[in-house]
Parts: C-alpha cells; structure tokens; sequence
C-alpha cells in the first residue's frame, strides 16, 4: 500500500503540477473482509495473510480465517436452512436472479480484481460474463429441477406414494482454487438454487473476487447466513470443514489426494456427503447441470393410503 | 336449541372400545407349516464363478434356528483369498460377457431370476423363518414375494436406461462388493443384486452369518436360471469376509446395509479410493400421533410399525411421540392390543412375533430394556408365555420417557418401543428431528394439510402418513444423516451403481 501512495505522488511531481498535489484525490483501498450471516467481520483470530500477484505486488491484507470462524459461520449457516428451503422455489429463483442483476452491475470491479490476479482483460471479462451466465441459469433451475427428478411410484399396494429432491441442510465448499470467481459462483449456485446454505473457503491465492462477491450477495436479497464466505488456507481449514458434527455435506473441488483421502475418513463421523468436483473445467457446459443440483438434495419418499372401498375401481 | 347445548355438561370421556377380553375358552389351534416343503444341504460351500467351490480354509460354521437353537446346516467360511476369487470371477465375468450382453438379454436373465424365485416362494418362505425366526407369514406374505417383485421392477430397467437420466449416458461401475444383514436377508440380497445386474455391474454378495442360507438358496436359483459364471457370486462369513470384500482394490462400489457403526468403519475404510458406497444404517424413527388421528387405525399402526419382524427393523417406528391429550388412551389400546399378540413358534401360521435372531441380539434387546428401567421409564410388557428355548423378547413399551433417555436416542433393533408425549406441532417436530439417524418417520393425524406440513418437515428418507412399514420395488428407500446415502429402490435406486456420462 506503501507503494501505492509513493506511485501516486511520483505522478504528481513529474506532471509537475505542485499546486495539484491537494486536489489529486488519494486512492481509499478496500479492506478485504470475511462474509458471516450477512455481516463483514473480520476474522475473529486477527491474523491476515497477503496473497500476491505474479509481478509480485500484494494485494491485500486478507482474513486468515479461523476455525472459530468456520464454526460461526456454521451457526449462522444452520440457522439459515429453515428460512431458505421453506421459501418458495421461485422466489429462490427470483433471488438468483437479482444476484446475477447485481454482478453485472459491479462487472468492472470484478474484472479489474480478476486482472491484478494476473488474468488478461479478455480473459477476465469472459470469466465475469460466464458467472453472471451461470447465475441466471442456475436461477432457472430453482423451481424446476424437482419436476426432473421426482416420481411418483406406481406401488401395488393401496397407497399413494411419491418422491422428491429436499435439501441436504448445511454444506461446507472449498472452492476450486484457480478460476477465483467462476468456480466458486458455480459451486455456490447449486447448493443454494436447491434451499441449502453453505460455508465457502474462496480461493486462497486469489481471494479478492470471493469477497466483492458477498458484497454483490448482500445486496441481492438472499438472506444472510444462506452463504457464508472465509477467506484463509485449505490446508488448515480442511480438517475442520469435513470434521464439523452440524455440517450436512461437504464438496471439495480440487484434486489432493491426500485431502481426499481425509475428507472421505473424516465424513464417517456424521457420514457427511461427499462431492469431489476435482477434474471439471468451469469454462465449459460441462460446468452447469441439474446434477451438479442433486449432489447435495436428499431423496423423501412419503407414503398415504388411499381409501379402498367398494373394489375402488377407476371413475371411468 | 342454543340454550339446551349450553346446558350440557361435559360428559365424562367415555371409552369406546371394550377391553378385549383374552380369558376365553377359545384358543388359535396351532397351524404350523411344514419343514419338509424345503431341503436344506447338510453344508453348503461358496458360490463362485457359477459353481460351489469349498472354502480354501476347509472351515465351516454352523447356523442354527433362533427359535430351538438346533443347527440346520453349517456354511463355509470364506477368507481374504476366497474373497479374491470371488471378485475376479465378477471382474471375469463384467470384462467378457456381462457388460457386452444386449441390455434386452440382461432384463431377461433377471426376470427368470424371479420366477423361479416366485416358484419356489413357500420353500423360500420356510427356509427364510427356520434361519432368522421371523413369522411364517411375514416371510411368506412380505419377504419372499416382495424379493421377487423386486427382482421383476428391476429387470424391466435393463433396457431402459437412457430414460432414467435426462441428457446423460450410463455406464455401469464394475464389480459391486454387497453386504447384507440378518433381519430380511433374502428381501435385502434382491434389493441388492436387482438393480446391480440391471444397470450391467456383477455382484460378490455375503449374507449375514447368522441368516445365510435363503441367500445360498438363491444362488442355487441363479444357477437354475443359467445366469453366466461369475455374474453373481456368494460367499459366506463374519465380519472378516466382509471386510476383505470392502478392502479388496478390483471392487469398484460397496452396497451395505446394517448397522451405523459398520457403515463408518466402511467409510473410512473407502477413503482414498474411488469406490462408490451406498450405506443404508440404523434408524431410531419417530412415530406421531396427533389427537384428531383415527387412534384405533393408529394403535393398529404403531404395533406394525414397532413389532413387525420382532422390532428387527432399522426403519421400525421406535419413538412414539404421542398429543398428550390421547396419550392415557393411546397407551391404554396399545397395551390392550399387545395382549394379543400371539409370540411363539415362527413356523406357525398365527405367529405375530417370533424369535429374536439371535442370541447376542437377544442380550443387547435386555441390555437396553434394564437402561430403560434405570432411567426411570415405566415399562410394561405383554404377559405372553416364552417358549423354554430358542431366543425371545415380550413385546414391551416404555412410558414416560425423557427425549435424553438412552432408549430414546439409540436404535435398540428389538421389540421395544419408547413413548414420549408433545402438545405442539412445533415440539413434536423439535424433538422428531433431534436424533442423528433420519431413516424413517411416520405421522398420524385426519387434517391432511398437517399431513404435508409434518411429512416435509421430518428430516428422513421415508416418510410414512396414516401408514407405516409400507414397502415396494418402485419405492425410494433409504436416509437422510447418520442413517446412511443413496437409495434403493425405484429410478432412484438405478443411480447408486452408475456413472452419468455426459
């Protein structure tokens, strides 16, 4: 940040323009925070770490968020479910929507965020245009991804009986590390398109788009603690996104064996879901399905008699 | 009119049913079915690769009728190597002929599966209550055509598959290593082979060592029905066996269906690997009836729900959550209608209850009915007379019990039921919910709008209205939380044995 100013008042004197020097305004940089239950705190560890760029440039004094953050973010998270799978679909939907409404809105910040995370401009504007993409189509899929995996089951007995996709409850996602705002919206966008909440680790190299992001889902109407946004290390949170008793499911995108491997031993506890997406290129159509839905949706079936009276025959 | 209404006192709740009186000189004359409707071998070895094959230890292990403790006949042993047999005969048999087979060719083989299955139902049904204890009615009115209807739905998918999946194609996984348990183990090996052959995997299966011989029955219908070597495979033994199938590396999906505690160690045991696993667990349902519900359908449908197959049920309805306004009423019928209860020899056709499958089952059921005692429940217990051998649980309810008890949070897998009490919608599905399992949940009530709001709101796989213990082939069975993933049973259960290409 030093620099920063050094860089900025350098211009000023090799414009020449002393008597400017009051009106060149100075730049207010932004302090990059975490996103629990709707609010920006900042970790509750006080620790920071500075990811930087390829040129070497820092980026910013990010969170290094904490387990106890993780665990806030749960509880804020937990409390969240009931509010948000009892919405209607569409107006998940609607919510969606406006999400994406909102990031279009606030393109430029996020491809100017995109770029000192060492992407080209082309490069950025497309990943920028696919997330907005993927929002609304994902918004779609709210209240229609239910008629394409229910059934109603034709059983022998007198009974009607039938099958629906129902949230999982509260799930943990460490976001894909290299596409620092398309992975995690497409991570994102499933889980809570289904009416789960969800405690997302961003990207650790690249965390600066992860938060403007919160900032577009604060201002989008989903509620708080539906997503819940840390910023910090994969290696240390790891254990403790697969480990937590209250969290449902966990997805993990990238391909660590080892990591795999810990958290397939570490789910048994409370037999979370398990979702790798380690080898899925987000640029692709392969990165957007009603599947990627049901990864985190539970299966009801419930059952009702039906009255049997009189040889109940047909009303033909 | 209006005055006269106001005027009425209240009248004292009368009962309207009369107490069922059992002192009676009419007595069911025993109606036992007969043992010679079925063989049973002296000994049976593994099915492996479409042949029986002794085990490579030599080493056999009985397996008795819970009900006299007589041994019926002894099953081999298989260890680690007869496992890898077994596995390679799968992946033999996947590689070169199941996998290329025409899907119509596959359905086929199924669907006489499962006529000779139902051929051979009474036979089946018999062996199936001499191993594990269950009424003869049960096995022969549930278990065996239930199986076999089983067999029938997933026969017809083979050739159908690429309309389960909007915009995917699928692949089988390989070779599917399954793992079944005691309590329905003919039932369970169908819901375990059906959908694996149908969607072109081949199956190395081990029945329960205490309830192996329907299963090794079934093989000998395999064989009948001139099923390819190796396509299914069935292999006898304890934990160990089970355990080398879940270890083995040529194994590509783990089905298993028991215990939560099995299903973790299984868990851990698949990390690090890329096999597929569907855990089907315990369970420790709550059942709630409200006080509008027809109580008397209700009583009759929490006796289903908790005494069917002795309580050996990981779906059973073993909390019952009762409005404290019928709750005395409730309580009253239910202890009425267990009097009833006819407990004692399987083989007879009157038989409501039979034996606990085992003994060590048997000492668990007692452990957690002195827990329920020392925690100051009351328990009463229906006053039926035991048979002197073989192994056997009085039907027995606990009231007064506290949402912490121990017999009201752990699954007890017997013919024990918890009784609890709520006022409010809000508490009731408070206190549904507040358990690690979410297998099964039922719910009784007249309104149906508080039908659906309950049914949505308890967190299990199989929710159960006005009804309870319902099973069927087209059905989505299985849980949410610690009782276990993916399903079994209807389109739903196509999706656990295979990959979605896009």
């Amino acid at each position: 940040m030093e620099k920063e100013i050094k860089k900025s008042s350098l211009k000023v004197s090799e414009n020449g323009l002393e008597k400017t020097v009051s009106s060149k305004r100075l730049e207010v940089l932004k302090t990059y925070k975490i996103y629990i239950g709707g609010q920006f705190p900042r970790t509750e560890s006080g620790r920071y770490y500075q990811p930087v760029s390829a040129s070497g440039k820092i980026l910013a004094n990010v969170c290094l968020s904490s387990r106890k953050d993780f665990r806030d973010a749960v509880v804020s998270a937990r409390g969240a479910v009931s509010g948000w799978s009892g919405r209607a679909a569409f107006n998940r939907s609607q919510i969606l929507y406006r999400m994406a409404e909102m990031l279009e809105g606030r393109k430029a910040q996020f491809i100017d965020e995109l770029i000192q995370q060492d992407a080209t401009k082309a490069k950025a504007e497309k990943e920028v245009n696919l997330a907005i993409d993927r929002l609304i189509y994902y918004a779609g899929w709210c209240d229609k991804f239910q008629q394409l995996f229910s059934a109603v089951n034709p059983v022998a007995s007198s009974h009607f009986n039938f099958s629906v996709p129902e949230p999982t409850g509260v799930v943990s996602i460490i976001a894909p590390q290299g596409d620092s705002l398309l992975g995690l919206v497409s991570v994102i966008a499933p889980v809570i398109a289904g009416g789960n909440t969800c405690v997302v680790l961003a990207s650790e190299t690249k965390p600066l788009c992860a938060v403007t992001f919160a900032e577009v889902l604060n201002s989008s109407d989903l509620p708080g603690g539906v997503v819940n946004i840390l910023t910090g290390k994969p290696a240390e949170l790891a254990s403790w996104f697969v480990d937590h008793m209250d969290v449902n499911a966990t997805i993990y995108c990238e391909n660590n064996s080892e990591t795999k491997k810990m958290i397939r031993e570490k789910s048994a506890m409370n037999l979370k879901r398990i979702t790798f997406y380690d080898k899925i290129n987000w640029y692709t159509n392969e990165g957007e399905s009603p599947y990627f839905i049901m990864d985190t949706q539970e299966i009801k079936t419930t059952w009702h008699p039906v009255e049997n009276i009189a040889g109940a025959g047909g009303g033909y | 009119m209006a005055k006269a209404i106001a005027k009425k006192k209240p009248l004292a709740k009368k009962s309207n049913t009369i107490k069922l009186n059992f002192d009676t000189s009419w007595e069911y004359a025993p109606a036992p079915e007969s043992k010679s409707a079925a063989t049973i071998n002296k000994q049976y070895d593994l099915f492996i690769n479409g042949e029986w094959q002794q085990p490579s230890s030599k080493k056999y292990f009985d397996t008795i009728n819970p009900a006299t403790e007589e041994k019926l006949s002894e099953v081999a042993d298989a260890n680690a190597a007869d496992v890898d047999k077994a596995v390679k005969a799968a992946r033999n048999a996947y590689d070169k002929v199941w996998k290329k087979m025409p899907a119509k060719e596959r359905a086929k083989y199924i669907f006489r599966i499962a006529r000779i299955m139902q051929e051979k139902a009474r036979e089946l049904a018999i062996v199936e209550t001499l191993d594990g204890g269950k009424p003869i009615k049960e096995s022969r009115d549930f278990d065996v055509p239930t199986a076999a209807n089983h067999l029938f739905y997933y026969a017809g998918w083979a050739d159908k598959l690429e309309y389960a999946f909007p915009n995917r194609r699928t692949e089988p996984l390989g070779v599917a290593g399954q793992i079944t348990p005691w309590n329905f183990p003919l039932l369970m090996a169908a819901w375990k082979i059906a959908p694996a052959l149908a969607t072109g995997n081949t199956v190395v299966l081990k029945p329960a060592e205490t309830t192996p011989l329907t299963t090794l029955k079934l093989a000998e219908i395999i064989q009948e029905a001139d099923l390819p070597p190796g396509v299914v495979n069935i292999i006898t033994g304890a934990g160990e066996t089970g355990a080398a199938i879940v270890n083995h590396a040529d194994v590509n999906k783990i089905a298993f269906t028991g215990s939560t505690n099995v299903g973790k160690i299984i868990q851990r045991a698949i990390a690090g690997t890329n096999k597929k696993a569907t855990l089907e667990l315990g369970g420790k349902a709550a059942n709630i009836i409200f006080e509008d519900a027809p109580i008397d359908q209700a009583v009759e449908g929490v006796v289903n729900a908790i005494f069917f197959n002795q309580g050996h049920v990981c779906c059973a309805g073993s909390r019952l959550y009762v409005q404290e306004s019928v709750a005395k009423e409730v309580i009253r019928k239910l202890r009425d209608r267990m009097q009833s209860l006819i407990v004692g020899d399987p083989m007879d056709k009157n038989t409501d209850i039979g034996a606990i499958n085992s003994r060590e089952q048997l000492n668990i059921i007692q452990k957690y009915i002195a827990i329920g005692k020392k925690e100051g429940a009351e328990m009463y217990e229906s006053s039926c007379a035991l048979p002197s051998k073989g192994f056997w649980c009085r039907p027995t309810i606990f009231s007064n019990v506290a949402q912490s008890n121990r017999i009201a949070q752990e699954e007890i897998f017997g013919p024990v039921l918890s009784i609890l009490t709520f006022r409010t919608d809000d508490e009731v599905i408070e206190k549904a919910n507040n358990s690690p399992y979410g297998l099964s949940a039922g719910v009784w009530t007249d309104k149906g709008s508080k039908i659906f709001n309950m049914t949505k709101r308890m967190r299990a796989g199989v929710v159960w209205a006005n009804t309870f213990n319902k099973f069927d082939p087209t059905s989505p069975f299985g849980g949410y939380k610690e009782s276990g993933f993916g399903r079994e049973g209807g389109l739903h259960g196509l999706l656990p044995y295979l990959k979605l290409i896009n």
